[in-house]
């Protein structure tokens, strides 16, 4: 099935990126097979994700009829099925809202014309460098009738998009730095200005890509076999593969062995898992005893704030930014900052007084109708999505761990819910797990597997999958809470 | 008789006064709750905690309750509530789940008097009972509520709302033990205070979350309920089922509700987002706000009546840091500036218009419809006492009545359908038009059908009988025409002499654009004519004195009043191939040295206008070569489409920009051509000519058209046994694992093409069911119903 998307896929768009782009270290020119002349590709790696082992995840044809039906409606919208729908069907409740929200967005009534939604599309993806999604949207945006030219950089494109780059810029890094000013630059630019409704499209469809770019490395979702860098040319008994692929797929194919510090015991691990389940009880237990005093529970909240901008993984290995279209909406002078490092005072942006259901959900509503009502539901799924298990455990109520996940997140955007005691996140987020969850919110293109297989380690993929979930809905909902409270600032 | 006596102790006592005020707080309210005496008002917010007095002329600050150094969380309050019974208790509840109890009696700064830290998340609401001094209810983000007794230290009960978030409790002021609670997921329920086990009742209230309730303080089980789905609903809790009574919708989400004093359908609303206006509304008119408060600047979070038997004071406090009181005689009245305007068809196409009478009368004056009848009929709404809308007394309706026959649009029924727009080739679909359009009787567009055709078409395979029917003799003679013109505003011998004149030079062919009305003379010569100038000098003067016999096409026989048409009429000079067709027949000649041409001569197609300024010139070519340019016409082309579109005929132009496509469409601009087809799409939609309409979208080269098939194809099936949508496939149910569409004559599955009758509901596949029907008109499923399909 996916390689008769392929197929389909090529066929569709006869200027695939291939062609586009060229791969030059493998020659670029046309590899023919000598009998007929077709060049064959031939899937690079194994299977949809880096991460994850193949055989882990579900396989193509032994889905169950919800799952069937899941992916009859994914190929039916997108013509294809890619391998984020492959890993994500690991909770398909899940991805049925994920997939209703990213048609509705790209395919359907909506102020933004088709090609503009698909440029923004890689636009919010290069700012990640997520070569996979830039590929997969140039398709689309050239097979809805974009302007080649444009993806030769953004100022190749209108005034119009060019002007939303700042706004990509800082949503995608900084977005407590958003200010009413930044939207009434959009909205009164003359003739190049967005309309209220437009910029609330554009809005949401950066900050679906960013959480997206974030689940792409999160995950290690491995390109498609149409674009760069998914497939090879070469028979597949030759083993040195080109260079060009190597890095296109963001990361060589061999990890590194795991460091050995790091390789603890079976027994060891094991223990990790009870011992988080002990902390959990014993948090439920004694939550009423010990009251900590108002002063400690700000502190509290300071504390993770601080904590979390040294929580960073130590090697920061370079990564060649190589990646054809997006190397040219880059800008890699403007990167994650802590919030409030350099003295700069932001002031904490307190959800009791602007949050998602109550205030973003009506803006959102209002300006484009029923995408609210579908990014509601999304963020609904995703917070309480639960099977009851932990690794081997079952019947476990997981609400607080996912609620200071969740709160984590938010925590280290700013986003402070009052009514949290933000010493829960200390006790059930081990630094492994805090390095993991803070590159792929802040700086997604730096996740290796290193850092996937070195948290939790007793828990299953599909738990693992699960948490980039809630990583990702966490994020898109901090950024849309900093974006649409501008724009209500703007609008009062 | 109780209530009465505290009304006059209320109100007899102290006369409220006040004006509309306003005052500003140093922070963005929360909630805001009054004091029994009317005279106090509390403001919470985030960083504010205040008591104001309300003064005839102003807030006076009285007391300020956030004391001590460090702002506690505790005082962040989301709510705020002022006990009805007794003057010095308040209760706050704070945004990190805490619930304050403040009592004013304390002699120290510091008025804190318990502390309830029981819930573990935000605590949305708190609510003191009504008759109770002691009794404190709270709800929270945690799903819970609970009911504290102040006079011990923790709560007394506590009631689950299965872990969805409580958004508002409220005690009913009637019945002593009930309150309902409204949740995030659109529900409401009754509890029974003395029940923590279950609710009472449970109901879906709203779609999404119901932000706030109230209970309506006199007619007993009235709840309004207000939710992010922009409705306030009003219930019946009395009967067996709660009871939907009303549904006001407003324009944004509704964050608080409160019912009028006094005004038995009268509820204020305020909004969560965007809208920041304080609305009034009479339930039962539920389309137009009965007042509106536009004093703040940003949007409402409290709003309270001042006292509980008066209805005019209303304060209100929000997120722009200031606190208001309203005066219900300030107010804005919507419906004071609204036009009351209805408008409706009738069955055979009347039209019936009501407004205000003051409206009607300046409209007549400004357009008279001489065309149509008009019965114009005045009545006066009986005035009611109670309804605060007696200001509209007087309204005037009118009826206009289609003419039988006049105006009528048939034509354009028929044209839609009958055009032919693709699929065969141009000549075919230009003579197929043209035929069309003379069947209608209108002879003037089949007439530029026929010209087109000669335009675009070579000239060798036009069959004579069209280009001659203007004449009405068909096919006398073979020679194709190849133009028509005329010289208007202009001497004809003139005219005529310089043109013959230029044609003895020039062997080739020649073009003058004669004057600005865009009249195109095409002069085609070659040797063969040179012997003409003779006949056609006299042809001139001929056809002007054969007026009346040359005017053979009326084009406006509809419009006869309309100002004459001002399509260039174009009329064919006369060419006769004297010398070119010597073996011709002889009743060519003939003709060629007959002055009278047109009168009875087969091969001209003439048109003359009314107006005798026009003078016909009428020519034909034997032979057309291509040795014009092919854009040639384009110029020409492009003027009648316009033409055609600005007469109101969208339906010619977009016909002919569909035929013609490639070879004018440069010529027009993207712009006016989307408009033209929006137009016609338009119409055909309002004559229900989907098919039409459908072609016309189809085979439009305009972008923005084209996408227009594009948008909402999805047809949606729901299952014929549990009447749920069938999301998946449309043939079989996902939850009665049923296939729903059965057909009636074979007994599967119809997985394409399902017809059925619309009487009876029975069908099945197409094939079978025509050929069932060709056997017999019963239905196939042995109901017995005889089924039509059209």
């Amino acid at each position: 099935m996916r390689l008769a998307t392929a197929a389909n896929e090529a066929y569709t768009a006869p200027l695939a990126v291939s062609e586009l782009l060229g791969c030059k270290q493998c020659g670029g020119g046309p590899d023919h097979d000598e009998e007929l002349g077709i060049r064959i590709p031939r899937p690079l790696g194994q299977g949809p994700s880096r991460f994850i082992p193949e055989k882990e995840i579900l396989q193509v044809g032994s889905e169950d009829a919800q799952m069937h039906a899941l992916f009859a409606d994914s190929f039916a919208a997108l013509g294809r099925l890619d391998n984020i729908t492959l890993v994500m069907v690991f909770h398909p409740q899940y991805l049925e809202s994920f997939l209703k929200t990213q048609h509705y967005l790209l395919q359907m009534d909506g102020p933004l014309p088709l090609h503009y939604r698909h440029y923004i599309g890689i636009m919010a993806a290069a700012r990640h460098q997520c070569s996979y999604l830039v590929n997969l949207h140039v398709n689309d945006f050239l097979h809805v009738g974009g302007d080649p030219k444009w993806l030769n950089g953004l100022e190749n494109a209108p005034q119009k998009l060019q002007n939303l780059g700042e706004l990509n810029k800082v949503l995608a890094h900084r977005p407590w730095l958003i200010t009413k000013e930044h939207i009434e630059g959009l909205l009164k630019a003359e003739e190049h200005s967005w309309s209220l409704a437009e910029l609330v499209h554009a809005v949401v469809l950066l900050t679906h890509y960013h959480s997206l770019a974030s689940f792409t490395f999160g995950c290690g979702i491995s390109p498609e076999i149409h674009c760069d860098g998914g497939h090879t040319f070469r028979p597949p008994s030759v083993s040195n593969y080109c260079i060009c692929d190597i890095t296109n797929g963001n990361h060589s194919v061999d990890e590194m062995p795991v460091n050995s510090a790091e390789n603890v015991s079976v027994s060891d691990s094991f223990f990790e898992v009870e011992a988080l389940m002990e902390k959990m009880r014993q948090l439920q237990e004694c939550r009423d005893e010990e009251e900590a005093s108002q002063e400690e529970m700000a502190s509290r909240f300071e504390i993770e704030k601080r904590e979390s901008m040294f929580v960073f993984s130590s090697d920061d290995d370079e990564v060649t930014p190589a990646r054809d279209v997006s190397r040219h909406f880059e800008d890699t002078s403007y990167g994650y900052k802590d919030f409030s490092r350099h003295g700069m005072h932001v002031p904490t942006f307190r959800v009791q007084d602007y949050c998602w259901e109550d205030h973003g959900y009506s803006l959102v509503n209002r300006l484009y109708p029923d995408v609210g009502q579908l990014i509601d539901e999304k963020f609904h799924i995703a917070y309480n999505l639960t099977y009851n298990t932990m690794a081997m455990h079952k019947d476990v109520d997981t609400s607080m761990l996912r609620r200071a996940i969740w709160n984590y997140i938010h925590c280290m955007f700013g986003i402070r819910y009052d009514d949290y005691d933000y010493g829960e996140i200390n006790q059930l987020l081990d630094r492994s797990f805090k390095v993991y969850i803070k590159t792929v919110v802040c700086t997604p293109e730096k996740v290796t597997k290193r850092m996937y297989e070195s948290f939790w380690r007793q828990f299953k993929h599909s738990e693992k999958v699960h948490v980039n979930l809630l990583l990702i809905e966490a994020r898109m909902q901090a950024e849309l809470l900093y974006a649409l409270r501008a724009i209500t600032r703007y609008m009062t | 008789m109780e209530k009465m006596s505290r009304v006059t102790t209320a109100l007899g006592g102290s006369v409220l006064t006040g004006r509309t005020m306003h005052c500003h707080l140093d922070a963005p309210a929360n909630a805001i709750s009054v004091c029994r005496d009317a005279a106090q008002v509390v403001v919470a917010g985030r960083s504010i905690f205040k008591i104001y007095a309300i003064e005839e002329e102003q807030f006076v600050e009285k007391l300020n309750l956030r004391v001590g150094r460090k702002p506690s969380l505790n005082l962040s309050c989301a709510d705020v509530v002022w006990h009805q019974m007794d003057e010095n208790l308040l209760a706050t509840a704070a945004t990190n789940g805490v619930v304050v109890t403040w009592n004013l009696g304390r002699p120290s700064r510091n008025k804190q008097d318990q502390l309830f830290t029981e819930h573990k998340r935000t605590v949305n609401k708190v609510c003191f009972h009504p008759t109770e001094a002691h009794v404190l209810l709270s709800g929270s983000q945690d799903g819970f509520m609970k009911c504290f007794d102040l006079r011990r230290k923790d709560s007394v009960s506590t009631f689950s709302g299965q872990s969805e978030s409580v958004r508002d409790v409220q005690f009913s002021i009637r019945d002593y033990f009930t309150f309902a609670s409204t949740f995030e997921n659109g529900n409401v329920q009754l509890w029974d205070i003395r029940r923590p086990d279950r609710c009472e009742r449970m109901f879906t209230a709203h779609n999404g979350p119901v932000f706030c309730c109230d209970w309506h303080p006199e007619d007993r089980g009235w709840l309004a309920t207000g939710g992010r789905d922009k409705m306030v609903k009003v219930w019946d809790m009395t009967t067996h089922r709660a009871k939907e009574m009303h549904c006001v919708q407003t324009i944004a989400s509704v964050a608080r509700v409160k019912w009028r004093p006094e005004c038995r359908h009268h509820l204020a609303t305020c909004s969560m987002m965007v809208d920041h206006n304080i609305y009034v509304w009479d339930v039962r008119r539920p389309f137009v706000p009965a007042a509106m408060f536009e004093e703040h600047r940003d949007v409402t979070t409290g709003i309270a009546w001042r006292h509980p038997h008066d209805p005019s004071f209303l304060l209100s406090g929000s997120k722009d840091s200031s606190l208001c009181q309203h005066l219900f005689r300030d107010a804005s009245q919507p419906v004071e500036r609204a036009n009351p305007e209805g408008l409706c068809y009738g069955l055979f196409g009347d039209l019936a218009f009501a407004a205000k009478e003051s409206l009607v009368a300046a409209e007549s004056g400004r357009k008279p419809y001489t065309g149509d009848r008009r019965h114009p009929i005045f009545f006066k709404r009986k005035l009611d006492p109670a309804e605060p809308f007696a200001g509209l007394a007087s309204s005037a309706l009118s009826v206009f009545e289609t003419e039988p026959g006049g105006g009528g649009m048939r034509w354009f029924v028929d044209t839609a359908e009958r055009y032919a727009l693709a699929g065969r080739p141009l000549a075919e679909l230009c003579d197929h038009n043209a035929k069309v359009a003379r069947e209608l009787g209108r002879n003037q567009v089949a007439q530029t059908w026929t010209m087109l055709r000669i335009i675009y078409c070579s000239p060798g395979l036009v069959p004579t009988a069209n280009l001659n029917h203007s004449v009405g003799k068909g096919g006398s003679c073979g020679l194709p025409l190849m133009n028509s013109f005329n010289l208007k505003d202009m001497a004809p011998g003139l005219g005529s002499e310089a043109r013959l004149d230029r044609s003895k030079g020039d062997a080739r062919s020649d073009t003058v654009l004669l004057d600005s009305s865009a009249t195109l003379i095409t002069n085609e010569d070659n040797e063969e004519t040179e012997g003409s100038d003779v006949p056609a000098d006299y042809l001139l003067g001929d056809v002007e004195g054969e007026e009346d016999e040359l005017y053979l096409l009326d084009p406006e026989h509809a419009h006869p009043e309309e100002p004459e048409c001002v399509l260039p009429q174009e009329a064919f000079p006369l060419r006769h191939e004297i010398v070119d067709t010597p073996p011709g027949p002889e009743h060519l000649q003939d003709k060629a040295d007959s002055p009278h041409v047109s009168g009875s001569e087969a091969d001209v197609a003439s048109l003359a206008p009314v107006d005798s300024c026009f003078s016909l010139l009428s020519v034909s070519h034997a032979l057309y070569d291509s040795r014009l340019p092919p854009d040639f016409f384009s110029v020409l082309v492009r003027d009648m489409l316009h033409f055609y579109a600005e007469q109101g005929d969208v339906q010619m132009a977009v016909s002919v920009l569909i035929i013609l496509g490639e070879r004018v469409r440069k010529d027009i601009d993207e712009q006016t051509q989307e408009h033209w087809y929006t137009s016609y799409i338009d119409l055909l939609q309002r004559f229900r000519l989907w098919n039409v309409s459908n072609e016309v979208v189809k085979l439009s080269t305009s972008r923005a058209v084209s996408c227009l098939n594009q948008a909402s194809t999805t047809l949606h099936v729901n299952c014929s046994h549990c009447k749920r949508p069938m999301s998946s496939r449309g043939w079989v149910c996902d939850r009665c694992h049923r296939c729903a569409s059965m057909c009636a004559v074979c007994h599967h599955v119809v997985k394409g093409l399902f017809v059925w009758c619309q009487g009876c509901s029975h069908g099945g596949h197409l094939q079978h069911i025509m050929k069932w029907l060709e056997g017999s008109s019963h239905c196939p499923a042995g109901c017995g119903h005889l089924c039509e399909y059209s």
